[in-house]
Parts: structure tokens; sequence; C-alpha cells
């Protein structure tokens, strides 16, 4: 058991409230009936639902991510007080120990058991200009002419494995399939809301999938590079994995900043209207008509210069990283509220007219209770189908930006950096296509997995939609 | 609808106002000149002498919003505000901070800039209208199904992948095209070729999806139904009545870019090395030359501004039914 002192960055808070906050909203939202009902049509769909349960998997890695410790000093000398490191270290750092430890020298290929390049050593008959056997790969072969024999070895045992995990549960659902199915030998009478709408075939396949393809990652990641190493040497795949925490806290983190401004915003320019309408559609006007990236990059540049010369006793190298990264999250913020605040206007607008509304300030209702009260929650739906479009399209801009110069810290693992640092690769020959493959392969799905989401939620929660169905 | 131009007009100057006030904030209260000096001397031993001497030649030597030790009317004008960001509104882009005319380089960079955005708006619009038009007459089967499931997957897809990926693939292992590069003239139309497929690729999905909700939407409307009812034959309806009733949509969401194409775009001139104005921004920004970013962000507003009202004109062009009072 690794012992220390935990130490979370603001961005750790940050995702952790967001994500017990979001969940409480959901939750408590389920207990409506109708919202229930909607969400049953999301995972109806086969698409919808393998699209979450990706994002869950996602997000579970991003907060483990986000459990930041510093780890105690076992050696230190004489002292029995307790030290702990100077930098803060995550649990997933931990869990991927091996990967970060399997360090070499520079480039190698995906399973390859040789380095990529030629690297002089020196033999007894002087010195040779060979393909060097990496350190960490493929360590317990014997000869080389194994490797392909112990890499089918190992697929099939990471096969076998998840198969001997599945299977147990697989039968136990199949039993119980067959129970409910059996007594009368009748399908049972289609209720209103009978849960078996929801794709659960899909999700049954999804999941298997995903352990398959985990155990064989195991298996064949614990004695090789599974996805190659990059110019320093560090494996491609933990690089991958740990720029999940920045794509999905640009995401979120933006999206907090963004929804209380576009809501009270929104809500109070279209129920008051007046001076406060048009100073909110003014304020608008005025930010949308500059381009996004120049806005984004001007005020990036301009606040990172005041931090630079600002902080100069902002501790660790992480800490600074993720200032930097709230510091674009907040600009992100800033810049992107415009589309939410429109259409939230438009409905308040509308609302505002309603009998209800008019009832309540018939009664007395001071403002405010009536924009909380009952605005609020006619909004729902608008919030949650903004959130879900806009997702993707953060994790996008992530990449641009970090390719501009105005995205995170160099220092930070993400994919706009991957992609950054192998894109000059391509020009070798053979062409260092690994690191590319990786950040693609890990932004494709996750963007991918928000698009179908985000298309599915759409469909179910707007209103204007719901004749098309 | 000269009236209404003209108010619409008179409403774009508080708007660019707005703008140039955001950026002063932004260049100016944020980093006082003196930072600014600092971080383009290198921080470590400059003197107070270095500062004021870069300050001065750059002409930021100035106080920021009102002068006490200048006569009359010079209080409010020999102030950067004044001198840095009004001037803008002029036209007058002042000088980069490593000394050039920065009006000069945008009139030269436009070209190449041009250059590569209208024929990839022209032959973009063309493409992704076809395609979803295809799909609208192909709406509720498998080759819709397929076509939005692919559009879908492709707007997943990173611009960035989709211009290393045309690099890779056509440069490089069919070497049908020059990786990057820029020639002016028609010797130079080997280097567009790359670019504007890519482009025209990399926008496909979103434009896909767009068109075809857009379509879907015009095609439940009765006048599609009765002008079926008369026997006329399905693509005269998608071309004749969808099409030309589907044109103020489209008009808005295409107008409004053309003023800004001078702008290039900003990832594939920097990935192309294209001299455009793209690149030229990209490089400022790297190279944290405030003078052109401040000037490049009031030209991208005073050119959205400009396609705003563009698109009001373009609707009554389009469409009898609108007028503009």
């Amino acid at each position: 058991m690794i012992t220390g002192q935990l130490a979370f960055l603001i961005s750790d808070y940050l995702i952790w409230s967001v994500t017990l906050l979001g969940s409480a909203w959901l939750l408590l939202g389920l207990r409506n009936r109708q919202q229930r009902q909607r969400w049953q049509m999301v995972l109806k769909r086969p698409t919808a639902m393998a699209a979450f349960i990706l994002l869950l998997i996602y997000l579970l890695v991003a907060l483990i991510d986000s459990i930041h410790y510093r780890p105690l000093i076992t050696d230190n000398g004489d002292s029995n007080i307790p030290q702990y490191a100077a930098s803060e270290v995550s649990v997933l750092d931990q869990l991927l120990l091996p990967l970060s430890l399997a360090q070499e020298r520079s480039y190698s290929a995906p399973l390859a058991l040789k380095a990529f390049s030629k690297e002089q050593i020196t033999t007894s008959s002087g010195p040779k200009r060979v393909y060097a056997r990496l350190k960490h790969s493929g360590a317990a072969l014997a000869h080389e002419q194994d490797h392909l024999t112990d890499l089918l070895i190992r697929t099939a045992k990471g096969i076998g494995l998840s198969l001997l995990i599945l299977s147990p549960i697989a039968l136990w659902l199949g039993s119980r399939k067959r129970k409910q199915v059996h007594p009368n030998h009748q399908p049972s009478e289609p209720s209103t809301a009978a849960p078996s709408t929801i794709a659960w075939k899909t999700a049954a396949l999804t999941i298997g999938l995903l352990t398959t393809l985990f155990m064989v990652a195991i298996q064949l990641g614990g004695d090789y590079h599974l996805l190659g190493t990059d110019k320093v040497g560090q494996d491609v795949l933990l690089l991958g994995l740990k720029s999940i925490r920045t794509g999905i806290l640009i995401g979120a983190l933006t999206l907090l900043i963004m929804l209380p401004l576009a809501l009270v915003m929104g809500t109070t320019a279209g129920y008051f209207g007046g001076r406060i309408d048009d100073l909110v559609q003014y304020l608008y006007t005025t930010l949308s008509s500059i381009p996004g990236v120049l806005l984004i990059a001007a005020a990036v540049l301009s606040i990172n210069l005041y931090l630079d010369q600002n902080l100069i006793d902002v501790v660790t190298l992480q800490q600074r990283a993720d200032l930097r990264l709230l510091t674009l999250t907040g600009i992100l913020g800033l810049t992107g509220w415009i589309g939410l605040c429109r259409l939230l206007r438009a409905e308040s607008l509308k609302l505002r007219e309603l009998d209800y509304v008019t009832a309540a300030r018939a009664f007395g209702i001071a403002d405010w209770q009536i924009l909380i009260r009952h605005l609020l929650p006619n909004l729902g739906h608008i919030v949650l189908i903004t959130i879900v479009l806009e997702f993707s399209g953060l994790v996008l801009a992530e990449a641009v930006l970090s390719y501009v110069g105005v995205g995170v810290d160099p220092s930070m693992n993400s994919w706009g950096n991957m992609i950054n640092g192998a894109r000059l690769e391509l020009a070798r020959e053979p062409v260092v296509w690994w690191s590319l493959a990786t950040a693609f392969l890990f932004m494709f799905t996750l963007v991918l997995s928000a698009n179908l989401f985000a298309d599915a939620v759409r469909d179910a929660f707007d209103p204007r939609l719901r004749g098309t169905q | 609808m000269i009236r209404y131009l003209i108010r619409r007009l008179l409403f774009a100057l508080p708007i660019l106002l707005g703008v140039n006030l955001i950026t002063f904030a932004l260049f100016f209260l944020v980093n006082s000149p003196d930072d600014m000096a600092r971080m383009h001397l290198g921080d470590k031993r400059v003197s107070e002498a270095m500062v004021s001497k870069w300050k001065q030649d750059h002409g930021y030597d100035r106080p920021l919003v009102y002068a006490p030790d200048q006569q009359g009317l010079d209080r409010f004008t020999e102030t950067l505000f004044v001198q840095h960001s009004l001037r803008l509104f002029l036209l007058d882009f002042g000088r980069a901070d490593d000394g050039r005319d920065i009006g000069a380089d945008i009139r030269q960079r436009m070209g190449p800039s041009l250059a590569i955005a209208i024929p990839h708006l022209i032959v973009g619009l063309l493409v992704t209208i076809t395609l979803s038009l295809m799909l609208a007459f192909f709406r509720a089967t498998y080759v819709d199904f397929v076509g939005v499931l692919l559009a879908v997957a492709m707007m997943s897809i990173s611009s960035m992948f989709y211009i290393i990926g045309g690099q890779l693939v056509l440069g490089k292992l069919l070497n049908l095209t020059p990786i990057s590069g820029y020639l002016e003239g028609i010797e130079g139309f080997k280097f567009l070729i790359t670019p504007i497929l890519v482009g025209l690729v990399a926008g496909i999905g979103g434009g896909l999806r767009w068109y075809r909700t857009l379509f879907l939407e015009e095609i439940e409307k009765d006048y599609i139904r009765s002008a079926r009812a008369r026997g006329l034959a399905e693509s005269a309806v998608m071309f004749r009545h969808l099409l030309r009733n589907a044109m103020i949509p489209i008009l808005t969401g295409v107008v409004v870019v053309i003023p800004t194409l001078f702008m290039g775009s900003l990832i594939t001139e920097s990935f192309f090395s294209i001299p455009g104005l793209g690149s030229y921004t990209i490089d400022a920004i790297r190279g944290q030359d405030f003078a052109i970013v401040r000037a490049m962000v009031f030209l991208g507003s005073l050119l959205y501004i400009g396609g705003l009202i563009l698109t009001d004109i373009s609707y009554v062009l389009a469409d009898p039914r609108v007028r503009l009072e």
C-alpha cells in the first residue's frame, strides 16, 4: 500500500464537484416520470447506449486521474518526521506505474522488440550500428523468433481470461431471462414504461468487447509497448490515457463556467426585457463578432503574460500547468456562453407570456422567485441539449488551440500536444505514425461517443422534434 | 432599403467600439506596456532605460487614456487608446512590434488567403448541397442512415487529422501534390489542390448534417406535396421547389462567411505554409506580437459585421417576400 498526503489540485476539486453536482441533478430529474421516459428513449437507441458506456469509462479514467497526492518518501534518512515528495502523483499514475517505469531511449514501433532507429554499440570487433533490443519489451523472450508466438499466446490468454470473467455473468443473465419467459409461455404484456425497452443487448455487447480489449491490453501491455514509444521513449499508451483527464476537464470546466453566465444573462434578459435585454444583447453581439479563435488567442496570450509575471510563488510544475488549464477553460467559458444565452433568452421571452407566469405575478410573487421556481425548471432541456452538443466541440478545440500555441501547458499530457509533437515526425522515413494514431484513436472515440449520445439526447428531449419521432 | 442599411451601419458602430474596448482592455490593462517591453526584451536584467527606449521606439510611451501634461484636445488624443485602438477605425493598423507596416502586410497576404478560401467555399457548397439533397431524396432508407452515421463519424475527427492525412496520402505516399508551399500564378495551382481538397473533406460531415436537417424540415411542407400531386418528377421537386425555398437558411450560413474569407484559415494556411493572413495571425500569436493580433481581431469583427449586413441584402435578392424596412 502506497501512503501519501492528499494534495488535490484546484481542477481536481472542480471536476469532482462537477461530477457530483451533475449526477445529483440527473438523479433528481429521474424522479420525474416524464424525464425517466425521456432517458429511456435515449438509451433505447443502441448507438447511444454504447456511446454512454464509453463516455462513462472516459469519465472514470479522468476521475481516477484527478485524485492527486504526494507520495511518502520511504528513504528519508534517519529523521522520523514523514516527508512527502515535492510533486503530485495521481492514482492513475500509480496504477500505470509499470508503463511509466518502462522508459526506452527513443522511438519504437507498437509491439516491437527493437528500437526504431539504429544506434551505435561497441562490440569486440569495434563499433557497430545496429537496431538495439528494447529494454522493456519482450524481456522474458529467450529467442527473437518467438516474438510472434508470444504475442499470439498473450492475445489468446487475454481473450480467454475475459471469457472466463464474462461467461458466468452471461450464463446468469441468460438463465434469468429464461425463467421470466417460461411460466405460461406467453410474452408479457407490453407495459407503458417497460424497462426492457432499453438496449440492454448493446450494453452487454459493449461491456463484453471492452473487457476483452482491456484484458488483451493488460496481457500485451505488461511486457511490450502496446502502442509504441515516443521521441523520449515514453510509452504512447500511457500518454494517451493521461490525456483523457485534460480532454474531459476542458469540456467539463468550460461548461461549468459558461452555464451560470448563460443562465443568469439569458433568463434575466428574456424575463425582464427592456434595458437589461438591450445590455445583454449588446454584450453578446459584440463578443460574437470577434472571430472565436482570435478572441481566445488574444485573451490567453495576455492573461498568460500576466500570470507569468505575477505568480512566481506557485510551487510545483503541476500546479502551474493546472492554473494555465483553468485560465484556458475560463476563457473558453467566457467566450462560449453566447449560443446558450441566445437560446435561453428566446425561451424565457416565450415563457414569461404563459398563463402560469402571469398567474404567479398576479399573486404577487417576487420576480426572482418566479425566475427560479417557474422559469428555470422549464429550461432544463435546453441546457441539457446544449451541454451534450457543446462538449465534443470543446474536446476538438483543445487540439487546435494547442497547435496554435494558446492551449494547455506544453508540459501537460493532452491530445493536442501529442498531435503537435508527432506531426513533424511524419517527415521521417519510414513514417512514425503511432503517436498520431493513438491521439486519433482516443480523441475519435470520445468525440464520436459524445456526438452520438448528444444526438439521442436531443431527439428525446427537444419538444420540437417530438412530432417526428 | 437604403434607410435600413444606414441604420444597420450605425448600429455597427457601438459594436465595433465594444470590440475595440475589449482588445484595449486585454492588451493594455491586463498587461501594461512595461510588461510587454520586458517580455520582448527578455526577462532578465532589463533596466528601466531599456524599457522606456523600447516603449518609445514602438510608440507605447503615452499614457493609457488621459495625458495631463498635454494641451487642449491633445490630452485625449495623445494617448494609447486613441493612437493604438481608435486608429483602427481608420483602417490604420500601425506597425508590428518588429517594425513592419501591418497594413502593407495585410494587403500583400490577402491574395493567397483568397486563393484557397474562394475555391474551397464554392466547391464545398456544391458538394455538400448535392450530397445532402441526395440524402434527403433517399430519406428513411439505409442510404440515409449510413450517410448520417458517416457524417457523424467524419465530424468527430479533428481537422488537424484531415490535414495531416491529406499531406501524408496525397503528398507523400502518392506523390501527387507538393506537401506544402505556395507560388503565385497558374504555376502555383498544384500547391492549392491539397489544401482545398482537405478543407472540402473536413467540412463535409458537419455540412451534410446541417443541410440534410434543413431539407428534411422543408420537405414536409405542403407546397412540396402539392408539387408532387401535380405530377412533377421528384428531381424537379427537389431542385426547383425545395432548393429555392431552402435558400434563406442556406444564405444565412454562407453569406456571413464571405467577407471573413479574407482572414484565411488559421490552421490550414499554417500547415501548408501558405503566406496568407491565417498563417500571419498564427505567427503573430506564437511570436506574441500584440500589435498584429490586435489588428486582426478588429479586422475580423469588421468583416463579420459586414457579412451580417450582406446577409440581409442577399435575403432581398433571393426571396421577393422579404422586405427590409
